[in-house]
């Protein structure tokens, strides 16, 4: 199809050839070539293949178009494939389901009488998540503005590396330290938290263990950090310098220029940050799995021997399922992907509107 | 009204008052505990990690299985881990990498911002955020529930590859927007074509930058636990071939471990722990080496 | 009434003459201006004129403390505000630019504020005030920018949404609603169309009778249209600091100037 419109080629190649001997090595050295020097033909030939090219692409270049666009197509085809195939294998294990998935609490999928839910799941996997999020998100913003508007330029992207690092760290160690330091060394701030803070329906409750949902959120927490900073700071250093100048200007001080300037043009690129942390802490897995008591008991005390999540069921329960009880496991993942997709989409949006914010403002 | 008495008193150089002044020192304080307090916890990881593994960081750990041995026996160690997780991660970037370069290279070069160029960059972006263990499920469902396939470090490497591929793509995307205009349009001017100027000229220009950006991705998936459970099952045993059979994985090794009860298993967990960390760590370095020698290169010219 | 008050109460001390002497400002390790010793009288209209590069803006900048907020530049030198040396050791920044106003080259209203809080926002930072007084202040300051009829409808609206001539008359707003004593402005036509070019500059000179005003400009005719003095700075070759060539009364320097530096430029310009 494009060889049709591809004739202006053949001359181009003879142009490059025509003063130096090597007119092979024109293609297989481009950057040499194309030295500016070189390049300098008249300005009306360039032009005219330059249109050439740019309308009517040229011989060769159909297949690798192609692949290209058969790679982005593939990308979709495996998000589309996700669902599809998750849905394919839990719907056989949901109709041997004998109570209602949504609004069940335990998990005996295993069982001849399957009975399976994903309400205690859903729950634990929302309230971890959340706690994660208010935990993190103003330690995060903190540590972007830090590195944004208090620290030394120069020391700026070393300590964005070290703050990135917390990320690179896998999440099975972060489970491992979970169990092995914080579990005990939570012990005693929750016992402290019940005692003085015990009106607090949140930290309520007869019983104050290690091994708690405020445990896990707390490892949560520190796994979200890194990437709500991130986003935090990349936006925090995008404010544009007139608005900020314009504060100081009127003589604000620097954290009032903060206040005026740069937390106005940030939110929405911290809220969707927010966002994307929440999705993460949702899907996190193994970190959890090693801490939560995994029980299916819906309560708000966050000090109790209580805490489960989807992911964490999954990981705890793949090992001794059955047929039906791999199935019901895939149609809790369904869900879980269903819900981060859902906080993903949204936190997208957020940044898409603000680009088009911040373009409208600039 | 307050303006005679502001008007008498004011002398050049007006003071801000006490209290605003007070409240920009508290936020300043407040603002670099934040800092301090987020580096504590990852201190404390890598102290931990590196205190505890180091006890059993030794030659037979690194070049042991845990075959033959029992539920309470020291030893053992986590060589079938470390050559399942090598080659996992290999497979994984050997399906990813060209997928997703390939992605980039139709968002930047040939999407020019139309409809399915904006579907792709969305899902994408949506992409990075599917949780591991959702990738884990799919795979599981897809290649060994459905198509009937073995657990096999190749199922892992098809999980691995699900996560690994956003990454590429974004990375690559922001590597090749960064290739100078003029650079394509002097390529087009000799009438070099379209995909010739992409190969030859486009990815070399942006190549260390590729790469830097595909070791990110290679160092975050190769401490994912969770797809490795649901798709490459667990072994103690040595398992050379990828295609057949349960193999292991560091991280899913370190999981194993650590649900163990005796003293000597959390100990291996740690030292596991550790090889993990300095495997992931290392491909940070690289990428941040990668990164680093280009940057001369890139203010050079 | 509250308008009343707060002009008879300013006119007698607002304006103050500056003085600096032997300044030059770094960026890094690059001077970009070297020696600047002027004067600039209270109550009254400076422009500074020159090629671009010649370190305006920069020394425009060094005369309220904002020149240090780019991470790297310095100032060495003195800049006095009557008796009060700007950079002494035990003078707060935040003070001084909230004493000296500053207008810049782009029109730059806080984009999520109306007009309404744009205007206030310096005030705010001064602690509670009240809901009357503030809107006595905030009409004066409109009325003082000649956008009160333009806007009184819609304070409410935000003030990205005006055009670029009344952005910028609406930043003129909101640096005078803190009442600073002199008010510096960088090229703050450049941006506009000739309408709201010449708003902008009647707006110069009815401010000049309570401020001291110091504008950049590009333009010569602006210069010789606003300003009482003027001050010529060049620099030698690229790369070089910029300086003062001279400063006098406008009139002087666009008829006769001293340097044969000022009479190529202006002429070159008007030629
Ligand atoms: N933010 C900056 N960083 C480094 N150098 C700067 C900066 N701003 C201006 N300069 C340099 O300072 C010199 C004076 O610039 P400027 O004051 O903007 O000149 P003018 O306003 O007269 O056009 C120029 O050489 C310019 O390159
Ligand atoms: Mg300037």
């Amino acid at each position: 199809m494009t060889g049709a419109e591809s004739t202006p080629e053949v001359e181009p190649l003879q142009y490059g050839s025509a003063g130096a001997p090597e007119s092979g090595s024109a293609l297989r050295e481009p950057p040499g070539e194309l030295d500016r020097g070189e390049t300098g033909g008249p300005a009306m030939r360039r032009a005219a293949r330059r249109r050439a090219v740019g309308i009517g692409g040229a011989r060769g270049d159909g297949p690798f178009r192609f692949a290209a666009t058969a790679a982005g197509a593939v990308l979709l085809a495996i998000m589309a494939a996700i669902g599809a195939f998750l849905v394919v294998k839990a719907v056989p294990a949901l109709r041997a389901n004998t109570t209602n998935f949504l609004t069940e609490l335990t998990w005996q999928p295993n069982a001849t009488e399957p009975v399976f839910g994903i309400g205690a799941l859903a729950f634990g996997t929302v309230l971890s998540s959340f706690l994660a999020l208010v935990i993190a998100t103003p330690v995060a913003v903190g540590v972007a503005l830090f590195i944004s508007h208090y620290a030394p330029r120069r020391l700026a992207s070393a300590l964005g590396y070290v703050v990135d690092l917390l990320a690179a760290v896998p999440s099975v160690v972060y489970g491992l330290w979970g169990i092995a330091f914080l579990v005990p060394f939570m012990l005693e701030p929750s016992r402290f938290l019940n005692r003085y803070l015990g009106w607090i329906p949140l930290f309520g409750g007869d019983q104050v263990v290690g091994r708690s949902m405020l445990t896990a959120a707390l490892v949560l927490a520190i796994m979200i950090l890194p990437i709500i900073a991130a986003i935090s700071r990349e936006v925090f250093l995008q404010v544009p310098k007139a608005q900020e100048e314009a504060a100081l200007a009127l003589g604000a001080t620097r954290w009032e220029m903060i206040r005026m300037s740069v937390l106005p043009f940030g939110r929405p690129g911290v809220i969707s940050a927010a966002m994307l942390g929440l999705g993460r802490a949702m899907g996190e897995t193994i970190a959890v799995a090693l801490i939560f008591p995994a029980t299916f008991t819906v309560t708000f005390q966050v000090l109790g021997p209580n805490g489960n999540s989807i992911a964490a069921n999954i990981a705890n329960g793949f090992g001794e399922a059955t047929e039906t009880g791999r199935g019901a496991l895939i149609a809790s993942g369904l869900v879980l992907f269903l819900i981060t997709l859902l906080v993903n989409m949204g936190a997208r949006l957020v940044i898409a509107r603000r680009k088009e914010y911040a373009r409208a403002a600039a | 009204m307050t303006t005679p008495s502001t008007a008498t008193v004011r002398t050049g150089i007006r003071p801000i008052s006490v209290g605003r002044r007070v409240k920009d020192r508290v936020v300043q304080v407040l603002i670099c505990l934040a800092f301090v307090l987020a580096l504590i916890p990852l201190a404390s990881v890598l102290w931990m990690v590196v205190k505890n593994g180091m006890q059993r960081f030794d030659l037979e750990f690194l070049t042991h299985s845990m075959r033959n041995i029992g539920a309470r026996d020291v030893g053992g160690g986590a060589y079938h881990a470390i050559i399942g997780t090598l080659q996992q991660v290999l497979l994984a970037s050997l399906i990813a990498v060209p997928i997703g370069l390939l992605t980039a290279i139709y968002l930047v070069e040939y999407g020019n911002g139309g409809r399915l160029a904006r579907t792709i960059g969305f899902f994408v972006d949506v992409m990075t955020g599917v949780p591991s263990v959702v990738s884990g499920l799919f795979v599981l469902a897809f290649w060994i529930l459905v198509l009937g396939m073995p657990f096999s470090g190749f199922a892992g490497a098809l999980a691995l590859s699900i996560l690994m591929m956003p990454v590429v793509v974004r990375s690559a995307e922001e590597m090749l927007r960064l290739v100078p205009r003029e650079l394509r349009e002097a390529s087009y001017a000799l009438g070099v074509p379209k995909w010739r100027t992409v190969v030859k000229v486009v990815l070399p220009t942006a190549f260390t930058g590729i790469a830097t950006g595909v070791m990110l991705a290679v160092a975050r998936v190769a401490g994912e636990t969770a797809p490795l459970l649901l798709t490459v099952f667990f072994t103690d045993s040595i398992n050379n071939d990828p295609f057949n059979g349960p193999q292991m994985g560091l991280p899913l090794y370190v999981f194993d471990q650590a649900g163990r009860p005796t003293d000597a298993a959390i100990d291996r967990a740690w030292s596991g722990a550790l090889t993990l960390i300095l495997i992931v760590m290392l491909l940070n370095l690289v990428a941040r080496l990668i990164g680093w020698w280009r940057s001369p290169a890139r203010k050079g010219s | 009434m509250v308008a009343v008050a707060r002009e008879e109460g300013v006119l007698g001390t607002m304006a103050k003459q500056i003085e600096v002497s032997d300044l030059d400002a770094y960026y890094g390790s690059h001077k970009a201006i070297e020696g600047i010793t002027m004067t600039i009288e209270p109550r009254s209209v400076t422009a500074f004129i020159g090629p671009s590069g010649c370190g305006k803006s920069t020394f425009l900048r060094t005369l309220n403390r904002m020149h240090e907020v780019i991470p790297g530049a310095r100032v060495e030198g003195k800049v006095r505000l009557e008796d009060q040396d700007l950079y002494g050791p035990d003078v707060d920044p935040v003070s001084v630019r909230r004493t000296i106003g500053m207008v810049f080259q782009r029109p730059n209203p806080f984009p999520t504020m109306s007009i309404f809080d744009n205007v206030a926002a310096g005030l705010r930072l001064n602690g509670r005030v009240s809901r009357s007084e503030l809107d006595g202040v905030v009409e004066t300051s409109l009325k003082g920018a000649n956008l009160w009829n333009e806007v009184k409808d819609r304070l409410n609206k935000p003030g990205a949404g005006l055009s670029g001539g009344q952005q910028q008359r609406l930043c003129i707003a909101r640096a005078i609603a803190v009442r600073p004593e002199v008010l510096l402005m960088d090229e703050p036509c450049s941006a506009l169309d000739p309408i709201s070019t010449l708003a902008i500059e009647d707006l110069i000179a009815q401010l000049k009778k309570d401020y001291t005003i110091v504008i950049v400009t590009h333009n010569m005719q602006q210069a010789a249209r606003v300003s009482d003095r003027t001050a010529f700075f060049n620099l030698a070759a690229q790369g070089r600091p910029g300086k003062l060539i001279e400063m006098d009364d406008t009139s002087k320097i666009f008829t006769n100037p001293a340097e044969k530096a000022t009479e190529d430029y202006i002429t070159g310009r008007f030629g």
